[in-house]
């Protein structure tokens, strides 16, 4: 039996498999389903025959939660925040409602308008198309650096050496942070998204906890001396001199401290992995591209919607409403599942394949719609492009040389490891 | 069909025949102009189908609704003549329409 079959049969048996739970069993958020990749199983079974679906997870702080798994309904929810709020009061953007031994972070992806708006502005600007320009060659210059560093011959790390390397570059540029602690940067983002309560192997709470205080203890001398400094363009001077930002208290700094650190850092990370191994497992689409290389600018966003790296959003129903043919209840919690919307062949065509060449890529769910819409989704495809476009150019082949090993969370979709080789 | 001209922001003119009924976002994507994402597909969701209505266009195409105002409050670059292209119908008194974009959608 070949690769390609064998991988066939093993996804007939899980999706077998899935098919025969009772559907009042599926509770899409469990990791096991991350774990092995099942996940987007589980959601072509609900998009198919309980599309707005209500499940119970075990573990505490998340309890009972609706899952919204078709794209028409996701966009619904994603564009009336009023009805459907994201407000750290009511527990925010991730499914647990108090992870045990801490309060929620306050940053402004979890929270509703005006105050929303008014933070986010404060940082959006270092985003915005006219100052990409500025950062074009820098990133190319990196993304250069890393490359041609890379060994040749011989197996190694393809997250560590690429995709955390440049990724965490880019951060370190933004923060202007010292360039040689930017692995620190690394480290907090990953500590930020752990979470003993769903996975046995994160670090307990109180660690959590105390890694993110070093983090906010760090940040907070990089604050001071630039507040009284002229301002600058970088994310701290911008938070320390914006009107809405300066007088920020320490836990609302360190919960936008991790949705920049996370949202710059896990995403593109899992992005870059994930287009890598998306173009290996479909060897006629990687021939497409190298014989066009001018499809670079819709493989990015097809990268970015097959990986999906942040598998959904949660939100917290203001008031009664009916979403699909289900009354959700004031109160309840829903996960919006982009993962799921973005396999929706009702509304994308061919949605389970990976077509580089794909019309209309950009109309995905993965950096979401409406005011939460990801403010660094620009950057994040003008980093993407620029790396494939030296890729190509660098490098004929790149080996996968065993299976990846996949971030344990229902939240991140992701990978901690991806063994490659390149031939010299 | 009613023509409408897209200024890009480097300046070069698209002129294209717009269909009655759809909207003027519907009108750029399928004629290719470049510098139009229009990524919800025309839901009002994304803001990348921002637009400048030159003024002497701005009565007849009228200003914009509450939930386009909401999105369009984080663009870069923010003018009373912003509009959502994709909340703007093509009609036959917008023969002749004028609009600009701005340096990149976001």
């Amino acid at each position: 039996m070949n690769t390609a079959t064998a991988e066939r049969s093993a996804l007939d048996e899980a999706r077998a498999r899935i098919n025969a739970l009772p559907l009042d069993t599926l509770n899409p958020v469990d990791i096991a389903y991350f774990a092995d990749d099942s996940a987007p199983l589980v959601f072509e079974r609900l998009r198919r025959e309980d599309p707005v679906h209500r499940s119970f997870s075990p573990v505490p702080g998340i309890g009972h939660y609706w899952s919204v798994t078709r794209y028409q309904d996701i966009m619904t929810v994603d564009t009336q925040h009023a009805v459907y709020s994201s407000d750290f009061s009511k527990g925010g953007i991730t499914l647990m409602d108090f992870p045990p031994g801490e309060q929620q972070l306050q940053m402004f992806i979890a929270m509703d308008p005006p105050k929303h708006d008014v933070q986010r502005k404060a940082v959006s600007t270092i985003v915005a198309p006219a100052n990409l320009n500025n950062w074009q060659d820098l990133i190319r210059q990196r993304t250069v650096a890393v490359l041609d560093g890379l060994p040749r011959n011989e197996t190694f790390d393809w997250v560590d050496r690429v995709s955390i390397e440049l990724t965490t570059a880019m951060l370190a540029t933004l923060f202007d942070f010292p360039f040689e602690d930017r692995r620190l940067l690394t480290h907090w983002s990953d500590m930020a998204t752990s979470n003993k309560a769903t996975n046995p192997d994160a670090p307990e709470p109180e660690v959590r906890m105390a890694e993110l205080k070093k983090m906010l203890g760090y940040f907070t001398r990089l604050w001071n001396e630039r507040v009284n400094e002229p301002p600058r363009t970088d994310l701290v001077s911008m938070l320390a001199h914006g009107a809405a930002t300066r007088n920020m208290g320490p836990m609302e700094y360190m919960g936008n401290l991790v949705l920049l650190i996370v949202g710059g850092n896990d995403t593109t990370r899992n992005s870059m992995t994930g287009g890598l191994l998306a173009l290996h497992d479909h060897p006629a689409e990687l021939a497409k591209l190298r014989a066009n290389p001018a499809l670079i600018d819709s493989l990015v966003p097809e990268i970015i919607r097959w990986q999906t790296p942040l598998a959904y959003m949660r939100r917290t129903a203001t008031q009664d409403t009916v979403l699909g043919d289900k009354q959700i209840k004031a109160g309840d919690k829903l996960a919006m599942w982009y993962l799921s919307g973005n396999r929706d062949e009702t509304a994308i065509d061919q949605a389970d394949r990976f077509i580089v060449d794909r019309a209309r890529p950009r109309q995905h769910l993965s950096f979401g719609f409406g005011i939460h819409r990801c403010v660094g989704n620009r950057l994040a495809e003008l980093q993407l492009k620029i790396l494939w476009e030296e890729l190509l150019q660098r490098f004929p082949r790149i080996e996968v040389m065993g299976p990846p090993t996949r971030v344990k969370s229902g939240f991140v979709r992701g990978y901690s490891s991806l063994p490659v080789r390149i031939p010299a | 069909m009613p023509k409408v001209t897209f200024i890009a922001f480097n300046g070069s003119h698209h002129v294209v025949d717009a269909t009655a009924g759809l909207s003027l976002m519907r009108a750029a994507i399928d004629h290719n102009v470049p510098g139009i994402d229009g990524d919800c597909g025309g839901q009002c969701a994304c803001a990348t189908c921002h637009v400048f209505v030159a003024p002497e266009w701005a009565e007849r195409v009228g200003p914009r609704h509450a939930n386009e105002d909401e999105m369009l409050n984080f663009a870069a670059e923010l003018r009373d003549s912003s509009r959502l292209a994709c909340q703007i119908p093509v009609t036959d008194a917008l023969d002749g329409l004028v609009v600009s974009m701005p340096e990149g959608q976001h």
